[in-house]
């Protein structure tokens, strides 16, 4: 059983996030500060049950495993997700891709491009290049998960 | 020692392309030496036209590069004959043409083939698809203790009769040179037809078809100095004839009507369709401007390069390494206790070191090695010790990262 209280969980971590790290990352300059805390984003979400690593939630990436659930609201249409990754640069890069995505709507997920803030923050200058640490199949995910719901 | 590293490094125009990357994912693919691409561009400007098909000049031009390319090969094996070396577009492709070619007329139901726990996929998927589903059995020779290929355990599962053995020269994942000898004189004498996937061993040493008494060997061009899409399959010209064509069109027939077709000889046989004609061109050039170099002086040298960078790693107590050091043709596999090998690659490619992290394409190894993955850094000819002592620093400071 999928417990309700992840998704709310995960929006409030996500919106820590969102507050507090991303401006610290948007003023650093340097890699190594930068991956510091990219890599302690992870830390934030709340705890992920192991039961939920199910086939069923796998996301096929290549080098690392990632868990995606799906929720969406049925009277706001918001959609949200709670996720987890078995490696932690992947699982920062998805945690800066849901701060901004989650809790939208589909219409607003539709024009929303969540890649253009890794460039900004010189993490991943292409997501097209990410192929093989699954990020961009976490992102394909998102998005083809919403569309099958419109 | 015959070995002028800066000379041999400059005979190669992607380092001054790209002066700031270290670059150890060679077990993936290698870099060309301007001769390769030499050849290439001169086929492409002065030889082009399509091969044993026109009567005109031009195409006769082609078709005598493009066999002596052949013939290149050939030597370069010891084959016994031109007509035994199969063109295919890599290891991959060679593998599946074998493996849909012996079945039938060497593999049937209830046969078993041979494999170890070290295959990459290329050897092990394409039994899948055409071997398992017509009743053909693998088994797997383990790993010992020390993720070795075990010669004990092998003899025992020799008694299962297996009618084809199939084994890795090199491991792409470890970089543990198999006991190649051993192996085939085994297997022949169990009376199995031995295949070695010879992928990663081809650029370590000398290989000789003909004393070794292999069946087939398959390698790819590109991990040999030469060109992507080009590969062989070596096979013994006996069991070459029994293999039915996977590939069906242009160049392999003799006569097509519209009912039934009979097949060309060897080795057009196997090769439908118009051939890679420039990457043969490439790969016999590449193993010409081996054939020029101190092979032993390479081995020496990435033997060094190994030595070095495994030492270094020994004073970083978190690594845990999967190769060892001996009987190692240049790579280290390791991970960093509890992390993923997805970081720490990424934080060594934030630092322009290109290695590369995952299961390698032999996921079965990992199951059996009960390890996520690994990184693999892989060491060739042209690295140097600089890069070696800088990659060691970069890997100090993914680890104290990770750490934190
Ligand atoms: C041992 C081994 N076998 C087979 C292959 C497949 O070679 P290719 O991808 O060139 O077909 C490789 C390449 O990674 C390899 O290392």
């Amino acid at each position: 059983m999928i417990r309700p209280d992840i998704f709310t969980e995960t929006a409030s971590a996500l919106k820590n996030i969102y507050a507090n790290h991303l401006p610290q990352l948007q003023q650093l300059k340097d890699w190594q500060s930068k991956y510091r805390i990219l890599m302690t984003l992870g830390k934030a979400l709340p705890a992920f049950d192991s039961e939920w690593h199910r086939d069923e939630f796998l996301v096929q990436g290549c080098e690392s495993k990632a868990w995606l659930l799906h929720y969406q609201d049925p009277v706001t249409n918001q959609h949200f997700w709670a996720f987890d990754s078995d490696a932690r640069i992947v699982k920062g890069l998805i945690i800066l891709l849901l701060v901004q995505l989650n809790g939208l709507t589909t219409e607003e997920l539709a024009h929303a491009k969540p890649e253009l803030l890794l460039n900004e923050l010189q993490l991943q200058q292409n997501i097209s290049q990410s192929r093989s640490n699954g990020l961009l199949a976490v992102l394909n995910k998102i998005k083809n998960g919403v569309r099958s719901h419109c | 020692m015959n070995f002028d590293l800066s000379a041999l490094r400059q005979q190669f125009p992607f380092f001054s392309a790209h002066p700031d990357w270290i670059y150890l994912d060679n077990a993936a693919t290698l870099h060309k030496p301007q001769a390769v691409l030499d050849a290439m561009h001169q086929f492409y400007r002065n030889q082009n036209s399509n091969v044993h098909r026109s009567a005109h000049g031009l195409s006769q031009q082609a078709t005598a590069a493009f066999e002596a390319a052949r013939n290149t090969v050939a030597q370069f094996l010891n084959a016994r004959y031109a007509h035994e070396i199969i063109w295919t577009s890599g290891t991959t492709a060679g593998f599946n043409q074998l493996v849909f070619g012996l079945m039938g007329p060497v593999l049937q139901a209830g046969d078993r083939v041979l494999i170890s726990s070290m295959e990459h996929h290329a050897n092990i998927v394409p039994w899948h698809i055409h071997a398992q589903p017509f009743g053909v059995q693998l088994d797997v020779v383990p790993l010992t203790a020390e993720h070795r290929f075990d010669l004990a355990a092998f003899t025992e599962l020799l008694k299962l009769k297996p009618k084809v053995v199939s084994i890795s020269h090199v491991s792409n994942a470890l970089g543990h040179i198999q006991p190649i000898n051993d192996i085939v004189r085994l297997a022949k004498a169990a009376g199995a037809l031995v295949v070695l996937d010879g992928a990663q061993g081809i650029v370590w040493e000398k290989v000789d078809v003909q004393q070794l008494d292999v069946d087939f060997y398959l390698f790819s061009g590109h991990k040999l100095y030469g060109p992507t899409g080009i590969g062989v399959l070596y096979g013994k010209t006996q069991y070459l004839e029994l293999l039915r064509p996977l590939l069906g069109g242009g160049e392999m027939i003799k006569t097509v009507s519209f009912s039934a077709s009979s097949w060309n000889d060897l080795p057009y046989r196997l090769e439908a369709g118009t051939p890679n004609m420039a990457g043969a061109i490439g790969l016999a050039a590449a193993i010409l401007w081996l054939q020029q170099q101190d092979l032993t002086a390479f081995q020496h040298h990435k033997t060094a390069l190994l030595h070095r960078f495994y030492t270094g790693c020994q004073q970083i107590s978190a690594l845990e390494l999967l190769s060892g050091p001996t009987t190692n043709a240049g790579i280290v596999a390791l991970n960093l206790k509890n992390e993923h090998p997805a970081d720490l690659a990424a934080l060594l490619d934030q630092q322009k070191i290109a290695v590369r992290a995952g299961t390698h394409c032999a996921m079965p190894l990992f199951q059996a090695l009960n390890v996520k993955g690994s990184v693999r850094f892989s060491f060739a000819s042209y690295n140097s010790f600089d890069e070696i002592d800088r990659t060691l620093t970069a890997l100090a400071t993914a680890v104290e990262l990770l750490a934190e």
